[in-house]
Formats: C-alpha cells, sequence, structure tokens
C-alpha cells in the first residue's frame, strides 16, 4: 500500500512538472479540474536545482491551491517531514498540511517538526519572483480593501496568465461588489486573450459595464485588432461608453448645480425676505454666513477637547447654534443700526458693507486664515446613483436642508400669525402699523431669521468646503444675483432663480473648459442676468400692487 | 438750504479756490524744486490728488444725482491701463529679457504683442481711450440698465456685480494685462524717465490742475439746469418723470461723466504711483471712493476734495503703524459716517459755523439730502 502511493504521487509529480513547464497550453487549463499534487510541488521546491523553474512555472499559473505553500516558502516555514511530503509551521505555531488543514499522522496525532529540522531555504534571486506570485494571491486576501485592489492592479497588468486566478477569486468571493470588480479585471485581460470569441465575449462585457476605465484600452486596440467581428464590437462599445459617459457626466453637473443651487436658496431666503420687506440689501449677509461657518469649526474644536468619543454628533448642536448665532448678531445690527436708516437703502448698503469688513476682518485677527471644519463621519461616502457617479452624502444633506427650509419658512410665512403680520407689513407698511401691527418688531424679528438663515447656510457649507474669512464674500455676489433675478417678495422667484443660476453656473463650467471656466461662466451668467432684466426688469416673478411699486423705485 | 454751496457767495468759494490752486498747483511743486519738500510728499499729494478728481465723479453721481454706482473702481482702472500699457510699451526692449513685449508676457510664453495692446504704442491713443473708454462703457451700462428703470439698490448690485465680473477676469493671466501682479515697473513716460524729480514734479503740477480744471467743469455742471435736474432726480425721480423729463439720459450723461473723471483719474494715478493692479479694481475699492465722497460730505464738491485727500492721508499713516486694522478702521468709518455724521465733514464744518455765527443751534441744515418719499 506504502509503496503503491509512493508510486502514484511520484507519477503525479512527473505529471504536475509537465505540466507546468509545459508552456501556454497548459497555463490556460482551467484550476481545480486538473490534480495538483502539493507535495510533489514541494518536492522541487525544496530542491534548490529545479526551485527557480518551477517558481517562474507556477507564476504562469496562478494557481490558488498553491498559495499557502508559496506563503511558506518565502517565510521560511514550510518544513520537511520524515514520513515523506511537507509540512507548514502556521503563525500560530501549529502544524499545517500544504492544503492548510492540520496536520496529523496515521494515528491522528499532530505531527511534530523534530528541533533540527530546517526550513526549505529560498534562493535570494527568487526573492522577487515570490513576490510578485503572492501578490497576485493577493485578491484571496480575507481583506475586502486587498482583494479589491489586487483585482484592478491584475486588470491593468497585461498578463493573461492571471485569468484562471482571477477566474478562481471570483468563484469563491462572496462580496458583490468585489466580484464585479474582479470580472472587469478578467474582461480586461481577455481582450488580449488570442481567441477572437473570448476578446469580442470581453469586449460585450466591458461595454455593458459602462466603465470609462477600458476606454483607452479599447481605442488601442481599435488600431490593432485584426478580427473585423470584434472590430466593430469595440467601436460599439467605444460609442456606447462615451454616450454614457457624456449623460453621466451632465448628470453630476447638474447635480453640482443642484447642490450650489441650494446654497444659494438657504443664503437668498433670508435676504430675499428682508429685502421684500425693508427694502434694503443687507451686505454683510455674506459675514452672517461666515458667523455661521465658525459658529460649527469652534463647535467642533470644542467636542473635540470636551467629548472626542461624541465628536460626529457636534454637528447636531453646531447647526441650531449657528442659527442662533446668527440670528442673534442680526437682530443687534437691526435694532442698533439698521432701523435708524430706515428708507434709506443705500445708506443701509454702506454701513452693513462696513460691518462686513469689521467682521471679515475679527474673524481673521482671531481664527487666521484658513480654518476646516471636519464633516461627521456619517457623510463620508456617498450614494452611487449610476454606474461611477457618487453623489457625496454632504451635498445630498445640503440640498435636503435648502429643501426643509424653505418648507419652514414658507409656512411661517403664509400659515403662522407671525407670518400674516410680516405679509402685512410687506404689503402694505403704513396700513399694517395703522391697524396696530408693531412694523419695528416686525423689521427685526425678520432681520434676525434672515440672518439666522445665514448662518445656517454657512454651517452646512462648512461641510463641504473650506472655512476662510473670505467665505461670504464668495457667495454673496451670487445671492443678489438670486434676489434681483428671482423678484422681490415671492419666495418662488428666489427658488427658480437659486437653481437656475447655480445649474446653469455648473453646466457652464464643463462647456467654456480651461482652468479659468468657473471665473467665465460667473461672468457669462452676470450677463444673461442683466440681458434678462432687460426684457422683465423687475425680475422672474414679481409682487403686485402699490408694495412692488414702492420697492421697485427703492 | 441746499448743500451744494450756492448759498455760498461765489466770492467767498472763489478765495478758496485760489487758496487751494496756489498752495497745490503752485505752492508745492515750488517748495518741492527748492527742496522745502520732500519727492516722497509731492508723489503721495499727486495720488491723493488724482483720487480727489476720482471722487469729484463720484459725487456728481452719488451726491448730486442719487446714483449709487460700486463700479467706478472699474473706469479708473481703465484709465490706469491704458496709460500702463502705454508706458510698459515704451518701456520694452529694455526689459529683462529684451523682448518687443512686456517682461510679464514673457512669463506666460506670450510673444507676440496681443492686437488690443497695439494702439496703446501711442500716447494720444492712450491718453484718449483713458478717458473715453470709460464713458463708453458707462453709456452701454447705463442704457442697459436706466433705460429699463433699474435703479437704487438694483443698480448699484448689478454695477457692483460687474464690478466682481470684471475684477475675477483682470485678475487672469489669459486677459494679457498682468494678472493678479498688474501692470508694473514703467521707465518712462515720453521718453522721461519717471524715476527723475523734475517728471514727477510735472506730472504732479499737471494732475493738481487738472483736479482744478476738473472741479470748476463739475461746478459749472451743478450749478446749470442740468445739475438742477440732476439734484430733481436724487430728491424725486418719479415726480420728475411726471413733469416729463427723460430721467434715463440725464443718468446716464452724469454716469459718463463720472466715468470719464474716473478714467482721468486713473491715467493721473499710474504714473505717478508705478504700479496699477486688480486689487484697486473692484468692488471694495468701487465702495472706498463712496466713502471717501460721504466722509467729507455728500453733494458738495469741497466734501469730495476733502474726503478723498484726507481719508486717503489716514490710510497711508494707519496702514504703515496698524496694518492689520485698517480694514476695522474703513469699515468702522463706514459705520460712523453712515450713522453719525451724515454730511460729512463738510456738514460738520458748516454746524459749527453756524453755531458761531447766530450763537444757538442751528436747525435744518443737515437734513438728509436723499431720503426718497417712500410712504407716498
Amino acid at each position: 500500500m506504502a509503496v503503491g502511493e509512493v508510486v502514484t504521487r511520484v507519477a503525479a509529480g512527473i505529471a504536475l512538472i509537465l505540466a507546468a513547464v509545459g508552456g501556454p497550453g497548459a497555463a490556460s487549463a482551467a484550476p481545480g479540474t486538473d490534480p495538483l499534487d502539493l507535495d510533489a510541488l514541494g518536492a522541487r521546491l525544496a530542491n534548490p536545482k529545479t526551485q527557480k523553474a518551477t517558481l517562474e512555472a507556477l507564476a504562469g499559473r496562478a494557481d490558488p491551491r498553491v498559495e499557502p505553500l508559496v506563503r511558506a516558502l518565502k517565510d521560511g516555514a514550510l518544513y520537511p517531514v520524515k514520513s515523506g511530503g511537507f509540512v507548514l509551521l502556521a503563525d500560530d505555531g501549529g502544524v499545517r498540511t500544504l492544503r492548510g488543514e492540520p496536520s496529523v499522522d496515521a494515528k491522528g496525532q499532530p505531527v511534530a517538526i523534530e528541533p533540527e529540522q530546517e526550513a526549505v531555504g529560498l534562493d535570494e534571486s527568487s526573492f522577487g519572483l515570490v513576490n510578485r506570485l503572492l501578490e497576485r494571491f493577493a485578491v484571496l486576501s480575507p481583506r475586502r480593501e486587498e482583494r479589491e485592489s489586487a483585482a484592478v492592479k491584475l486588470g491593468n497588468s497585461r498578463d493573461v496568465s492571471a485569468i484562471p486566478l482571477l477566474a478562481a477569486a471570483a468563484e469563491r468571493e462572496r462580496d458583490p461588489s468585489v466580484r464585479a470588480v474582479l470580472a472587469e479585471a478578467r474582461a480586461k485581460l481577455e481582450l488580449l486573450s488570442p481567441d477572437a470569441a473570448t476578446r469580442a465575449q470581453a469586449v460585450r462585457y466591458l461595454a455593458a459595464l459602462r466603465t470609462e476605465v477600458a476606454l483607452a484600452q479599447f481605442r488601442a486596440m481599435l488600431a490593432e485588432e485584426q478580427d473585423p467581428a470584434v472590430k466593430s464590437a469595440v467601436r460599439e462599445a467605444i460609442r456606447d461608453i462615451e454616450s454614457y459617459v457624456g449623460l453621466r457626466n451632465i448628470v453630476g453637473y447638474v447635480f453640482n448645480g443642484v447642490s450650489l443651487g441650494a446654497v444659494l436658496l438657504i443664503m437668498s431666503l433670508g435676504l430675499a425676505v428682508t429685502f421684500g420687506l425693508m427694502g434694503i440689501i443687507n451686505m454683510a449677509h455674506g459675514e452672517m454666513l461666515m458667523l455661521g461657518s465658525y459658529t460649527a469649526y469652534v463647535v467642533q474644536e470644542l467636542f473635540a477637547r470636551r467629548w472626542a468619543a461624541q465628536q460626529d454628533y457636534y454637528f447636531f448642536v453646531a447647526l441650531p447654534l449657528s442659527f442662533v448665532v446668527a440670528a442673534l448678531v442680526g437682530l443687534v445690527l437691526e435694532t442698533g443700526a439698521i432701523r435708524f436708516l430706515y428708507g434709506r437703502p443705500l445708506e443701509t448698503l454702506i454701513l452693513t458693507w462696513g460691518i462686513g469688513m469689521i467682521f471679515q476682518q475679527g474673524a481673521r485677527l482671531v481664527f487666521g486664515d484658513q480654518t476646516s471644519v471636519n464633516p461627521p463621519t456619517w457623510f463620508r461616502g456617498g450614494v452611487e446613483a449610476m454606474p461611477g457617479l457618487i453623489l457625496p452624502w454632504s451635498r445630498i444633506f445640503i440640498v435636503a436642508l435648502a429643501a426643509l427650509a424653505l418648507v419652514v419658512l414658507q409656512w411661517i410665512l403664509q400659515r403662522s400669525y407671525a407670518g400674516l403680520r410680516v405679509r402685512a407689513v410687506m404689503q402694505n407698511r403704513a396700513m399694517a402699523s395703522c391697524v396696530g401691527i408693531s412694523t419695528r418688531w416686525i423689521d427685526a424679528m425678520t432681520f434676525a431669521l434672515g440672518t439666522g438663515l445665514a448662518g445656517v447656510a454657512g454651517c452646512a457649507l462648512a461641510l463641504i468646503g473650506t472655512v476662510d474669512p473670505e467665505v461670504g464674500k464668495t457667495y454673496i455676489v451670487d445671492s443678489f444675483m438670486v434676489v434681483v433675478l428671482g423678484g422681490v417678495g415671492k419666495l418662488l422667484g428666489t427658488v427658480v432663480a437659486s437653481f437656475g443660476i447655480g445649474i446653469s453656473n455648473k453646466l457652464l463650467e464643463p462647456f467654456i473648459g480651461g482652468t479659468a471656466a468657473a471665473v467665465y461662466a460667473k461672468v457669462a451668467i452676470l450677463l444673461i442676468v442683466i440681458l434678462f432684466l432687460q426684457w422683465r426688469p423687475t425680475g422672474l416673478f414679481r409682487q403686485r400692487g402699490r408694495a412692488a411699486a414702492e420697492s421697485a423705485s427703492a | 438750504m441746499s448743500p451744494d454751496g450756492r448759498a455760498r457767495p461765489w466770492g467767498a468759494e472763489h478765495a478758496a479756490l485760489a487758496l487751494f490752486g496756489a498752495v497745490f498747483v503752485v505752492g508745492l511743486p515750488v517748495a518741492n524744486a527748492a527742496g522745502l519738500v520732500s519727492d516722497y510728499y509731492l508723489n503721495l499729494f499727486g495720488k491723493y490728488l488724482a483720487l480727489a478728481i476720482l471722487a469729484l465723479g463720484m459725487d456728481l453721481l452719488w451726491g448730486y444725482a442719487g446714483i449709487l454706482s460700486l463700479g467706478q473702481a472699474i473706469f479708473f482702472g481703465i484709465g490706469a491701463y491704458s496709460i500702463g500699457m502705454c508706458m510698459m510699451l515704451e518701456g520694452s526692449g529694455k526689459g529683462v529679457y529684451g523682448e518687443r513685449v512686456p517682461d510679464f508676457m514673457v512669463w506666460n510664453q506670450v510673444y507676440a504683442l496681443p492686437l488690443f495692446w497695439r494702439p496703446f504704442e501711442h500716447l494720444p491713443v492712450a491718453v484718449a481711450a483713458a478717458v473715453l473708454l470709460p464713458a463708453l462703457g458707462a453709456v452701454v451700462i447705463g442704457f442697459l440698465t436706466f433705460r429699463r428703470r433699474l435703479r437704487g439698490t438694483y443698480f448699484a448690485i448689478l454695477t457692483q456685480a460687474i464690478a466682481f465680473a470684471v475684477w475675477l477676469m483682470i485678475n487672469r493671466n489669459e486677459m494679457k494685462l498682468g494678472g493678479t501682479n498688474g501692470l508694473t515697473d514703467f521707465k518712462s513716460i515720453l521718453g522721461f524717465s519717471l524715476a527723475a524729480p523734475g517728471t514727477q514734479r510735472a506730472l504732479y503740477t499737471l494732475t493738481a490742475a487738472l483736479l482744478v480744471a476738473a472741479f470748476l467743469v463739475s461746478r459749472a455742471l451743478v450749478r446749470s439746469k442740468t445739475g438742477l435736474v440732476l439734484q430733481a432726480i436724487r430728491d424725486n425721480e418719479r415726480r420728475l418723470e411726471f413733469l416729463g423729463y427723460s430721467v434715463a439720459s440725464f443718468k446716464i450723461f452724469v454716469f459718463a461723466v463720472a466715468a470719464a473723471l474716473a478714467g482721468l483719474a486713473g491715467l493721473l494715478y499710474a504714473p505717478q504711483v508705478g504700479i496699477i493692479t486688480p486689487s484697486q479694481i473692484g468692488v471694495l475699492p468701487s465702495l472706498e471712493i463712496v466713502i471717501w465722497v460721504a466722509f467729507g460730505g455728500r453733494g458738495t464738491l469741497w466734501g469730495a476734495l476733502l474726503g478723498a485727500i484726507s481719508i486717503n492721508w489716514l490710510r497711508s499713516v494707519l496702514t504703515a503703524t496698524y496694518p492689520t486694522l485698517w480694514p476695522i478702521i474703513l469699515g468702522g468709518l463706514f459705520v460712523s459716517v453712515v450713522l453719525l455724521f451724515p454730511q460729512g465733514l463738510v456738514g460738520v464744518g458748516a454746524r459749527l459755523g453756524s453755531v458761531a455765527r447766530s450763537g444757538r443751534a442751528a436747525t435744518g441744515v443737515v437734513a438728509a439730502p436723499d431720503a426718497p418719499e417712500r410712504t407716498a
């Protein structure tokens, strides 16, 4: 029986070595179906004369089953045993067979390695080869990220010998996203396959994925490809992918525009209401936004120092607090200065600009030129709306926040008693005053509400950018454009103008192209607004009645 | 009493103007030539007087016609860049690289002179462009806004946005105007070295004389019928419309005059200061002009002069000692001028004068000149 076993082993070993050295025909054989004798392989590896050739042959096969063996060889943990064959010394000190199972002898007792036994040595010149081999086996790693990055690497390696390994890895893979990456990598390698049918299939597979990564490879193929069927498939795939990428980019730009529009909306809502109500323009509105951003920063720092474990929850404090801080400052500003200039909008403009300058420089002196707020961890990542298009959570949150602010403001103005009085003052200040509404109090509260909203915008903005003293200036000109374009007194106008300006800005940027696209897009938007006002000087939607006539002459 | 000085006898104002001319047009240059006033101070005053011309235009526009433009610095910039380009071209070939184009173009890999730079090789063209281009720009903007009855805050916001857009664009190297560094390193004008004290003295004298001329023209304008219509526009635009005046034409006219004065100011400023950068164009510099006028006394030509000179002098002093506090001080000026003394230095002076004359508190001197009747 023992003799028979040895004979079969030797025979299998010879067969294996023949197969391993046999060249591409052997390499393309699917793994898992051929008999694999690890012990014989171990013997070849243990022999310094055949070690290198065997490793080279293995590199052409990349059978996942040999991984423990090769790793042990590298780590110096491969030991021959007396009974013939080899065992591995695992990290925990246990002894394993070459297949990774606990090694037991015929009596079921664990096999021990004799103390004087030396491990199989690895020739220095083969070290790089082993490393490359093991790198490939990273697609089988227990860690998801490692598997994914190894698959991407293999896909770009242009090494067709990795195809069987990728196929085997895909079979074992449980995680669907990693499996997709593995399949993609395999298809990319199959593009280089000598078999036209395989190539065509890979082209179709990649085209269906609509991934940009294959595009360059497709273009290169177009020049070299001989087979007409494959060539036309490639051409079609390029067309498909390009049109898809175009669509996806447009969706991406529109989403960026919507998120810019959302920031503009939160900021302009307050501006529009104060402008509609009092006919004044608050040039310090941008600095109110800055206050919100810095409130978020200060709260974050406070949490980092006191309650580091609950760091992420700082945002729940920062958001309402930024509203309160900005609203209080607005209240002080209105009652302390602006109310004395009632009816003189241009003086208010100069005054509020001066106040804005003081705030800006004050912030620079206190906080320095640039600080940044770390979004809570749950805002990291995003939703993959389309393959290759990820919408960040932080931006989605801003859009939701803008919608919420709009709904709340609309409710306050249209449904609440306070809103009723605000509207009354907006429509006819003198008459509202006559029927006992304290217009002064309404002015102050509305102004505070407006600046508070700017504070909220600032807190939200801190999620997607750095915080610096100039942050208000970046958005204030656009917000004024929104107010002018949207018209006075109608929230709908503000909404349409915000998203109109935001989206067209982001759509124009790639259309213009170049490094200065953002600048020229802004300039173009301004020209469009000015031309639009030629046609409708009072903006998109205007308030009817005498209030409108008065505010237009202000 | 209207605050434009009409109530004052012409004789007194004549005397004041003669004194001003004697001190600034004749006195300072002579003292400089005699070695009593340093070149540095003469140059500093040259800068203030150029900016006073800018303030005069702003006063005509805002003080008299009630139009708040937040884009005057653009017109100033056009003037300064025009003469700057001319001086750059005069010095080209003498730069570090010896190329036929200004050095900054070499840094940006531009070796052929852009077409729009060509006309500025000739000084007369540059001077004409410095004054006429701003006027033309103002007519275009005025046409697009005033005729559509975009006024008050709407106009202020639009001009602010235009200033912002121009500032954004001029900062770009692709505009071939030196990007954020602007135009600098001027060598000579009409062959006269700018480093020579004689050239600077001549430029100063020219500036002072042109300021006096601009003052006389402005004075004639505000005392003319047109000037009266402009003040009427400020006080009640709608009533004037009902009376059948073409309000838009008057506004476009005064806007163009103010822009031309701003261009002239830029023209005189650049050779004396030796640099023009985008930081002098844009929204904040435009608003600062408003503050000079408000500080000196809005709606009085003397106020514009006084405001421009005093605030710029203050800036020279304070930015040297407290550079980080200057924006706060300037912001504080914005606030205090508007809230505490809306009539500016001239108003304070007039009130003190009338207190001294009558021995009791003057009444009604400082009625707000511009409060529109909103409760109609």
